[in-house]
C-alpha cells in the first residue's frame, strides 16, 4: 500500500549530535576521538551554544568583560574544530522520525541524514515569565541581554533586571564590567527562601566555588552601587507601545522605576522539543520545577539510542554540560563495543561534585509565585494572546489538560509552538485542577520543530521518494 | 539608549522601514535593530499590539520581520547583509 | 467498582459517541460514555473540520443532508457556535476530463433528486476563488456547506450531553464486552459497566468491540496527515478540494491555512502515536501550491495526523448489531465522519430509543461484511478526495 521513502541512500552516521553548546561540542569531540562517525547539527553560525555564544569571535576586551567562565568555552570550540567530527552550522532540525531519520533545513533547502545514535544537546531555554506587560517592546529575557553583549557588545544604560537566578547576577556583573551597570535589580526571591535554601548548605559545600562566585557577584553589584530591591512581588511592566517603567511591591510599598529596557529571568529549564517529538518519556521534577526526560544512569532516554546531554537532561550548568557530553560519548562508544576510557569514573565523580550546589540553588531560585500563577488578565501564550483566565475557564468547562486547552483556545499553536507558554500552561492547569504538573503533562510536540516554508517541504526529498498515484 | 561597548568591526548598512541602519558585520538583524534603538519589529497578528525581540535565541518568534518582501523571518537568527530591506511585520499584511 | 445498570453505554468519546449520547439523553435515556483516552483525543478532535456534503458517496447523501440541517442550527442545539462557518465547498478540476467527471456526478445527483452540488464554469469558480491557479478549468461546488472547529465541536457535544445528565468516563478502556442476560457487561480497568443497550463508536478501535459481539469486521487504522500554516492575508473563503489529487484546503477566519486531504501517515493505534511521513506530505504541499500559487510564501507551523478508522469499502458502519439485540454500531467513518456527526448521532438516538428510524441506513449495515454476504454490498461510487 505505502511505499516507504528510500533511506538507504541517505548519509548515515554513528552519532548525530544536535546542538553545539558545551554538551554538544564535548560529546562530538569525544565521540569522534573514539572513532565514531559523528555529525554535529547546530542552528547557529558558530559553535558555542548560548552560554559560549560567539566565543570564537570574541576579542580579549569582550572576554575580559564576560569573564573566565566564558573563556573556558574556547577550548571546547577549538576541540570540536580540531576533531574529525563533521560540523554543520546553520542547520535547523525540523523532524526526527522513529527510524532516526533527521530532517533539517540548511542553506534554504531541506536534507536528511540517518543516525544510529542521536544525542540531543539542545540545552535550556528560559522559563516562561508571564506578568503584566511582558509582551511590550523593550522587554526581553536576561539571556537576550547576555546574547546582545556576547555577539554585538550592545548594552542598555537604563536596564532594569527583574526576577531571580544565578544568570541574572552573572549578567549584572558582566554589565558592570562593561561600564553600564543595570539601573536596578528587582529580585523576586521571598525572604523566607533563604532559610529554606540554607537547609541545603551542608550538602552544597563541595560546590563552594559556585557559592563563592555567587557571593562575589552580589558584592560586586553592591560595590557598583546598583539598587537591589529584594523580596519584590506584584510586578507590572508599564507602557503603551513600549516599556516605560517597572512597578512592584518591595519592602511593603509600591515602587516605580522608569525605564525603556526590562530584562526578565526566572531560571532556565530543559528544552524538551526534540525529546517530546520523539515520544521519549518525561517526568516533572519538583525541585527544578520543570519537565525532564526520563534517563538511565548513562543519560539514555526511554527511546533506544537517543541520549540527552547537557542542560536538556536537567539544569546543571555549562561545566556539567560538557562533562555529561563526554560521558554520553563514552557510553555510545561502549555500546558500539569500543573500549571505555578510564577517565569515566573520574568524570562521574567530578560531575557529582559540580552538581552539589544545585539543590540549594533550585530552592533559593525557585520560580516566583506571581509567574507560576499569573493573574487572570495576564497573557500567557504570547503568540495567540491567551490569558491565564481563559486557560482557567477552559479547565472549568472540563478541558482536562494542555492539549485540550491548546485545541480549544489555540494556546501554544502560534509560531513559537508552545516554547514560551508550555510550562506556564501546565502549571496553571495543574493548579486549577488541584493536581501536580506531572499528571496534567505537557503539550504534544508536532513537527516541524521550527516553522518550515511550504515550498521547502514541496521540494523535500523529491529525488528519493517515488511519486505515488492519488489514492 | 543602547550603546556599543567597543568601536571595532566592519559596518554593514541595511534599511528598516526605510530608515538606514548601521550594523556590525556578522551580527544578527535583531541585534543591529536593538543597537539602533528599534525595539518594535512586528505587530501581533491577534491584536495588532507592538512586539519586539524577546529571547534573541530563536525560540520566542517575537522578532518576526519581513526581509526583502519575505514574511515570517526570525531577525535574531539571520545575519545582516548589506542592502537588505527589512520591514516591520504588520498585522494586516499577515492576517485580515 | 460496580455501576448501576444504565439504559445506554456508549463506547468511544469521539463526535459520534458524544452526539449519539446527547441525542439519546434528549430522548430521556440514562447514558454513560466510556472513552479509552480523553474525549476528542483522536480523529474527532484533530480532523480538518470540513462540514461537507460535496462529493460524498451517493449512499451518504441523504444522511449528510440531514446532518447539514443540524449544523445550520448547531448553536441552538449545543449553546456553542462550534466555530461553524457556512462556506462553499469547491472541488476544482485541473483538466477538461476532470470537469466532465464532475458534471456527470452533478447530473447523477439531480436524477436522484439532490441539487446541492452545482457545476461552476471557470468564471464562476474564479468568483468564489480569486486566488485559484489559472490552469484550473472549472469546479463542482456545494455552496451551502462549511467548516467548523473539530475539538470545540466535539467538546461542545460532550458538555451539552453532560448537562443533560450523561456521564463521561475518560481514560477508561473497554477491555471485554459480554452479554449477561438481557444486559451488556463491559469490563474496564476502572470498573464494570452494565447497560441495557450498547453503542459501539470506537473509531479505529471499533473492530475490537465488534469482534466481541460476534461481528468481526476489518477496521484499518489510518492517519490522515494535516498541515497548518502561520497566518496569511485573507485570500480564500471556500473549502477547496481537487478532483484528481488528494486535497482539502481551507483558510480559517484567523488567516491560518489548514491543508489535508488524504495523504496518510503511519498510525500506531496501540500507543496512540501517529507519525508523519514527510516524503508523502510534500505532495500535499505541492498540490496546494499548484492550486493556489500564493501558497509559495506560506510557512508551515505544525503538522499532525489523528488516528481514524477506515472500512474496506470506504463508507461507515451505521447499523444495529446483527448478532446481539440491543447493540448498535456507528464507526469506520473513513476520514469523512465529522460532518455526519450531528446527523448520525440523531439517527442513532432515535434508533436506540425507539427501535426504528426512517433514515436510509441500509447501505451501512454491518452485515455487508459478513462472510455470507458474498460480494461487498458497497454502493456505486465511493467518496474520495476531500476528507473531513
Amino acid at each position: 500500500m505505502k511505499t516507504e521513502p528510500k533511506t538507504a541512500t541517505l548519509p548515515a552516521y554513528d552519532v548525530v549530535v544536535i546542538g553545539a553548546g558545551p554538551a554538544g561540542m564535548a560529546c562530538a569531540t569525544e565521540a569522534s576521538r573514539a572513532g565514531l562517525s559523528t555529525l554535529v547539527l547546530d542552528e547557529q553560525p558558530r559553535p558555542g551554544g548560548q552560554i559560549y555564544r560567539d566565543i570564537e569571535a570574541s576579542d580579549s576586551g569582550r572576554r575580559g568583560i564576560l569573564g573566565k567562565d566564558y573563556e573556558a568555552g574556547a577550548h571546547l570550540a577549538s576541540g570540536l574544530r580540531a576533531s574529525t567530527a563533521e560540523y554543520l552550522p546553520g542547520a535547523v532540525v525540523w523532524n526526527i522520525d522513529s527510524e532516526k531519520q533527521i530532517d533539517f533545513s540548511a542553506g534554504g533547502g531541506s536534507r536528511s541524514v540517518k543516525a544510529a545514535t542521536i544525542v540531543v544537546a539542545t540545552g535550556a531555554i528560559e522559563r516562561p515569565t508571564p506578568m503584566p506587560g511582558w509582551t511590550l517592546p523593550g522587554v526581553t529575557t536576561v539571556g537576550a541581554v547576555q546574547i546582545l553583549l556576547k555577539t554585538s557588545g550592545v548594552v542598555m544604560e537604563d536596564l532594569v533586571m527583574v526576577g531571580s537566578g544565578p544568570l541574572l547576577w552573572l549578567a549584572a556583573t558582566q554589565l558592570i564590567a562593561a561600564r553600564t551597570p543595570p539601573k536596578a535589580i528587582v529580585e523576586t526571591v521571598p525572604a523566607a527562601r533563604y532559610r529554606e535554601a540554607a537547609k541545603h548548605l551542608g550538602k552544597a559545600l563541595p560546590g563552594w566555588r559556585y557559592l563563592a562566585k555567587g557571593f562575589a557577584m552580589m558584592r560586586e553589584v553592591k560595590r557598583a552601587g546598583v539598587p537591589v530591591h529584594r523580596d519584590a512581588e506584584e510586578i507590572v511592566i508599564e507602557g503603551e507601545t513600549a516599556a516605560s517603567a517597572v512597578s512592584f511591591v518591595s519592602g511593603g510599598k509600591r515602587q516605580r522605576i522608569e525605564t525603556a529596557h526590562v530584562a526578565l529571568h526566572q531560571g532556565v529549564v530543559p528544552n524538551q522539543q526534540i525529546t517530546r517529538l520523539m515520544n521519549c518519556r518525561h517526568r516533572f521534577d519538583k525541585s527544578q520545577r520543570a519537565f525532564l526526560p526520563v534517563l538511565d544512569e548513562h543519560f539514555e532516554t526511554s527511546v533506544d539510542n537517543v541520549f540527552v546531554a547537557g542542560d536538556g537532561a536537567g539544569i546543571g550548568g555549562a561545566k556539567s554540560a560538557a562533562m555529561r557530553g563526554r560521558l554520553v560519548a563514552m557510553r555510545v562508544a561502549e555500546k558500539a563495543g569500543r573500549p571505555v576510557s578510564g577517565e569515566r569514573e573520574t568524570l562521574k565523580a567530578a560531575l557529582r561534585k559540580d552538581a552539589a550546589v544545585r539543590p540549594l540553588l533550585e530552592t533559593l531560585y525557585a520560580p516566583s509565585e506571581d509567574t507560576l500563577s499569573p493573574a487572570d488578565s495576564t497573557l500567557v501564550c504570547r503568540c495567540e494572546e491567551i490569558t491565564a483566565g481563559q486557560i482557567r475557564e477552559a479547565v472549568a468547562l472540563g478541558a482536562p489538560g494542555p492539549n485540550q486547552v491548546k485545541s480549544f483556545l489555540r494556546a501554544g499553536m502560534g509560531p513559537c509552538q508552545g516554547r514560551m507558554c508550555g510550562l506556564a500552561v501546565s502549571e496553571i492547569i495543574a493548579a486549577a485542577k488541584g493536581e501536580e504538573p506531572s499528571s496534567v503533562d505537557y503539550y504534544r510536540i508536532r513537527p516541524p520543530l521550527k516553522p518550515l516554508l511550504l515550498s521547502e517541504l514541496a521540494d523535500f526529498g523529491a529525488e528519493e521518494a517515488p511519486r505515488q498515484a492519488a489514492e | 539608549m543602547p550603546q556599543r561597548i567597543d568601536g571595532s568591526g566592519e559596518t554593514v548598512r541595511f534599511t528598516f522601514e526605510g530608515r538606514e541602519i548601521a550594523a556590525r558585520a556578522g551580527e544578527t538583524i535583531a541585534a543591529a535593530l536593538i543597537a539602533a534603538g528599534e525595539t518594535t519589529t512586528r505587530e501581533s497578528v491577534v491584536s495588532g499590539a507592538p512586539r519586539g525581540p524577546f529571547c534573541m535565541m530563536g525560540v520566542c518568534f517575537e522578532c518576526l520581520v519581513e526581509i526583502d518582501g519575505v514574511p515570517n523571518r526570525q531577525a535574531c537568527m539571520i545575519a545582516v547583509e548589506p542592502g537588505i530591506a527589512v520591514s516591520l511585520q504588520k498585522a494586516d499584511e499577515v492576517a485580515a | 467498582m460496580a455501576n448501576r445498570t444504565v439504559d445506554l453505554l456508549v463506547i468511544g468519546g469521539g463526535i459520534h459517541g458524544c452526539s449519539a449520547a446527547l441525542h439519546a439523553a434528549m430522548r430521556g435515556l440514562e447514558v454513560v460514555v466510556i472513552e479509552k483516552d480523553t474525549v476528542a483525543r483522536h480523529a474527532s478532535g484533530v480532523n480538518a473540520g470540513g462540514v461537507r456534503r460535496l462529493g460524498r458517496d451517493y449512499a451518504e447523501v441523504p444522511i449528510s443532508q440531514r446532518s447539514m440541517e443540524i449544523w445550520y442550527r448547531i448553536e441552538e442545539l449545543l449553546d456553542d457556535d462550534c466555530g461553524f462557518q457556512r462556506a462553499p465547498q469547491i472541488k476544482v478540476a485541473e483538466t477538461e476530463a476532470d470537469l466532465d467527471r464532475l458534471k456527470a456526478r452533478a447530473a447523477d445527483l439531480r436524477a436522484m433528486g439532490f441539487d446541492h452540488e452545482v457545476v461552476l464554469d471557470r468564471a464562476q469558480m474564479r468568483e468564489h476563488l480569486p486566488a485559484v491557479s489559472d490552469h484550473c478549468v472549472g469546479a463542482l461546488a456545494s455552496l451551502g456547506d462549511g467548516f467548523a472547529l473539530p475539538y470545540q465541536t466535539t467538546f461542545a457535544f460532550q458538555r451539552k450531553a453532560r448537562s443533560l445528565g450523561v456521564r463521561f468516563e475518560e481514560n477508561c478502556r473497554a477491555e471485554t464486552v459480554e452479554r449477561v442476560g438481557r444486559d451488556f457487561k463491559v469490563t474496564t480497568e476502572r470498573g464494570v459497566f452494565t447497560s441495557r443497550k450498547l453503542l459501539n463508536c470506537g473509531g479505529a478501535w471499533a473492530g475490537q468491540i465488534a469482534r466481541q459481539l460476534g461481528e468481526p469486521v476489518e477496521v484499518a487504522a489510518t492517519a490522515p496527515m494535516m498541515i497548518v500554516t502561520s497566518r496569511m492575508p485573507r485570500f480564500c473563503t471556500a473549502v477547496v478540494g481537487n478532483e484528481t489529487r488528494p486535497l482539502s484546503f481551507k483558510q480559517m477566519q484567523n488567516g491560518t491555512v489548514v491543508i489535508g486531504g488524504g495523504r496518510r501517515g503511519r498510525p500506531n493505534p496501540e500507543t496512540n502515536v501517529s507519525e508523519l511521513i514527510f516524503s508523502e506530505l510534500r505532495q500535499t504541499a505541492a498540490t496546494a501550491m499548484a492550486v493556489f500559487p500564493i501558497m509559495r510564501g506560506a510557512t508551515i507551523v505544525r503538522s499532525w495526523a489523528g488516528i481514524e478508522g477506515r472500512m474496506p469499502d470506504g463508507i461507515p458502519v451505521i447499523s444495529p448489531s446483527s448478532t446481539e439485540e440491543g447493540a448498535y454500531h456507528a464507526f469506520g467513518f473513513s476520514s469523512h465522519g465529522f460532518q455526519l456527526g450531528p446527523g448520525v448521532g440523531e439517527i442513532m438516538g432515535e434508533l436506540i430509543a425507539t427501535g426504528r428510524t426512517n433514515a436510509p441506513i441500509a447501505p451501512f449495515s454491518i452485515t455487508r461484511f459478513a462472510p455470507e454476504a458474498g460480494a461487498s454490498g458497497s454502493s456505486p461510487t465511493h467518496s474520495q478526495g476531500i476528507s473531513a
